[in-house]
């Protein structure tokens, strides 16, 4: 890891020459005193510099990328991975051949993947806010599939008028669903039960002049 | 192998990499990785809610899977 030391007569003036050296900024380093300053004898006899170790943390998409690299090198398994932003989160795409494992079943293994891998990122620098984690864009695929048995499952209440109730899942694909129906206007959505077995529950909407329904999402 | 695995998702994880050890047991039904940290690394290895825990025994039962294996970690103190 790049780092300088740097004197200067108060702390903060000897990281501020660290800091242009390095060109980069505050938030992207980590600050070590060696030696707080002494203004010495009537600040005349044996003053002493400040003394600083300025380290330029690695990027968080660096640490995320050289940890799963890593791990799934002990895993026994080859693949590459492939950086994409997407708004200020940065999506990691691991891509290689029998990599079912890394997913698991409903992407289970996936997300603990993730987890960890943010972990390991967050003592890292850098813009990206978030690093979501995914095997040859099995993300998207399974963002399509939630959204089809949202459909699906609309058509079903709608034909029916009877509520439904999905299986569990976790936040990221209960908002999947709530955002697939939010501008159908003939079926509601809202969540019941406590996590992780929260579900969707899917029913019509009411007309009016029946109780109001509660209106507010709740992922 | 799986050892090392275990030994490597420990080890980015913690503060204190140099204090981590992975004792391998061979149980009736599973092998057993037994975990140790750092007293202040505990946190960081069990996580919230014991999040982090929980992923590590799922990738590494992932990991055990292929091999046709079955495998959990426990953290010893």
């Amino acid at each position: 890891m790049k780092s300088v030391e740097k004197s200067g007569r108060t702390v903060e003036e000897a990281v501020e020459s660290a800091l242009s050296e390095l060109g980069v900024s505050r938030e992207d380093v980590l600050i070590e005193v060696l030696e707080e300053p002494s203004r010495g004898f009537l600040g005349i006899l044996g003053g002493r510099d400040a003394k600083v170790r300025v380290t330029v943390k690695k990027e968080k998409v660096e640490l995320a990328k050289e940890f799963v690299l890593g791990l799934i090198k002990k895993m026994g398994l080859e693949a590459s991975i492939e950086v994409r932003s997407q708004g200020d989160a940065r999506i990691l795409d691991i891509i290689g051949r029998d990599l079912g494992l890394l997913i698991g079943r409903r992407g289970e293994t996936l997300k603990h993947l993730e987890l960890l891998t943010n972990v390991v990122c967050s003592k890292g620098a850098g813009e990206a806010k978030r690093v979501l984690v995914d095997v040859s864009g099995y993300r998207r695929r399974r963002e399509k599939e939630l959204e089809e048995i949202a459909r699906s499952t609309a058509r079903r209440v709608e034909r029916s008028g009877k509520s439904i109730m999905l299986e569990p899942m976790d936040a990221r694909d209960r908002r999947i669903i709530h955002m697939a129906l939010q501008k159908n206007n003939r079926v509601v959505t809202h969540s019941e039960g406590e996590e992780p077995f929260r579900r969707v529950v899917i029913s019509l909407r009411r007309g009016q002049g029946s109780e109001p329904r509660k209106e507010k999402t709740e992922y | 192998m799986l050892r090392d695995l275990v030994m490597f998702i420990a080890k980015s994880i913690v503060d204190n990499p140099d204090k981590v050890e992975v004792n391998e047991v061979e149980g009736e039904r599973a092998v057993v990785f037994e975990l140790r940290v750092a007293p202040e690394d505990m946190g960081k290895v069990i996580g919230k809610k014991g999040r982090v825990i929980h992923a590590i025994r799922a990738l590494v039962q992932a990991a055990a899977a292929k091999e046709g294996k079955r495998a959990t970690v426990e953290i010893l103190e």
